[in-house]
């Protein structure tokens, strides 16, 4: 399958063009958030304040990398499983976030809020997170250094391998791909 | 009596540490290329093929194979003519947290389930100490992702539900876990003693290579049914459909309650760490 080149940011437009099932290389300037840095996002939302991070056609990374040894980027890198962000995802994408990269499975609430606004779930090959680091070039932390692993950091990313898991329609690449393998025994 | 000091097992733990988190072990290594081999499902072969790509990687350069570096559980099997001259559980810790900071592991431990604060050096660690006869002590450390352990699920049974019950139960955890904890997985099983006793079964179930079958017939025929059964389902590498959803399922078995049938179902995934050590 072809794969599709993808430069950030995303737009809504961009987001609303891709299904499931679609293979993407994704360069261009992302960032990093799980469960932590998720819950101090939308608590700053809900008391009306600034978030440190402009969230406009951002697509943001499931991960809490190894530490990088000295002269690298970053460590070990892979996607964590995204289902523990169900319960902030939503107010995210309201917020102009348009892609979600991660692993697992994701709620109705969420598939709900990307059908809505348009944004796009993404998943990374999990347990990969030493071919997965070879792809981030740059990383800052921009957010909560006091996270440690969980800090929001702004990576800069250059044909990081991904798939669309759910579209912006709510197609669902672990239902199809799973009846579609079942089909031919 | 045996003379060891804590600081050798110290010293061990910190190398078991960095080692088991960036080489994959030899057992696993051939499983995954044989099912590569054999996986029908183009998709599903090209992730097989990016997964061993991936341990390869991760050991040339050093790096840990799978970002969640887990929380390091630790086995000891601990000979009762060893004496150790120090606090044996402040030494394995220490280990830990040398090899945690020494290895550029992730550090992904709280001091409190509620409060959630990291305590910034991966400890405590969990520590299993089993009495053997021997002047011996051999370290096992077993690093767990939480990917795959919050898929993991245990459920008190009745003596009537029996093997079907059992069997039923296990493909049920993995079908309801799908892509969640990154398949292809390794299963682990606990059947009987006490709920505690078949949890800990479980998780010592994931530490025997994949390539060693229960030793008693009986267990190994249905670790290989469920394999079988847990490969029907679909469910693939990272859950994109494909045949190659378990590559072992590990069996431990103990006398239990006459009023009981307990079984746990510990799940781990495509990394499935441990690394051995006889001190």
């Amino acid at each position: 399958m072809a794969e599709i080149k993808l430069t950030m940011p995303l737009t809504r437009e961009a987001a609303r063009s891709l299904k499931a099932g679609d293979s993407c290389l994704i360069s261009g300037v992302i960032y990093t958030a799980r469960d932590a840095a998720h819950k101090r996002l939308c608590d700053l939302l809900k008391e009306g304040k600034d978030l440190p991070l402009d969230l406009k056609d951002t697509v943001i990374y499931f991960v809490g990398p190894t530490p990088a040894r000295p002269g690298e980027p970053i460590g070990s890198a892979g996607p964590t499983t995204s289902y523990r962000m169900d319960a902030y995802s939503p107010l995210l994408i309201q917020q102009g976030q348009t892609g979600m990269i991660g692993k697992g499975k994701r709620g109705s609430e969420v598939v709900d809020a990307m059908k809505q606004y348009g944004a796009v779930y993404f998943g990374a090959i999990g347990g990969c997170g030493a071919l997965l680091s070879n792809c981030i070039k740059k990383s800052e932390i921009v957010a909560y250094e006091d996270l440690g692993a969980e800090a929001i950091r702004r990576l800069e990313v250059v044909d990081f391998p991904v798939i669309v898991v759910i579209d912006s329609e709510g197609n669902n690449l672990y239902e199809t791909g799973k009846a579609a393998y079942l089909e031919t025994l | 009596m045996r003379q060891i000091s804590a600081k050798q097992i110290t010293d061990t733990v910190r190398r078991l540490c960095i080692e088991a988190n960036c080489i994959l072990g030899n057992d696993l290594r051939e499983r995954i290329a044989a099912a590569c081999k054999e996986e029908p499902w183009s998709q599903a072969q090209q992730i097989l093929e990016k997964i061993i790509e991936n341990y390869k990687l991760a050991e040339e350069r050093q790096m840990p194979i799978c970002q969640d570096t887990g929380m390091a559980c630790v086995f000891l099997k601990l000979g009762q003519d060893v004496h150790v001259d120090g606090d044996i559980n402040e030494a394995i810790h220490e280990g830990v947290r040398q090899g945690y900071a020494q290895g550029y592991l992730r550090k992904s431990v709280v001091r409190d389930p509620l409060d959630r604060v990291n305590t910034g050096d991966n400890t405590p660690a969990m520590i299993y100490i089993e009495l053997v006869p021997g002047d011996q002590i051999e370290i096992t450390v077993a690093p767990k992702g939480f990917g795959s352990e919050n898929m993991s699920q245990i459920k008190m049974l009745r003596p009537s539900d029996g093997v079907e019950g059992v069997k039923d139960f296990v493909v049920r955890v993995v079908e309801e876990a799908g892509p969640n904890p990154c398949p292809p997985i390794v299963v682990g099983v606990g059947i009987g003693g006490t709920f505690d006793k078949a949890a800990y079964m479980a998780k010592k179930a994931l530490l025997r290579d994949v390539d060693t079958p229960n030793s008693n017939p009986y267990y190994q025929q249905l670790e290989r049914e469920l394999l079988e059964r847990i490969n029907a389902l679909g469910i693939g590498p990272q859950g994109f459909g494909g045949k190659t959803t378990a590559l072992a399922v590990n069996i431990e078995a103990c006398p239990t309650h006459i009023a009981g049938l307990p079984v746990a179902v510990n799940i781990n995934c495509h990394v499935t760490r441990h690394k051995t050590e006889v001190i």
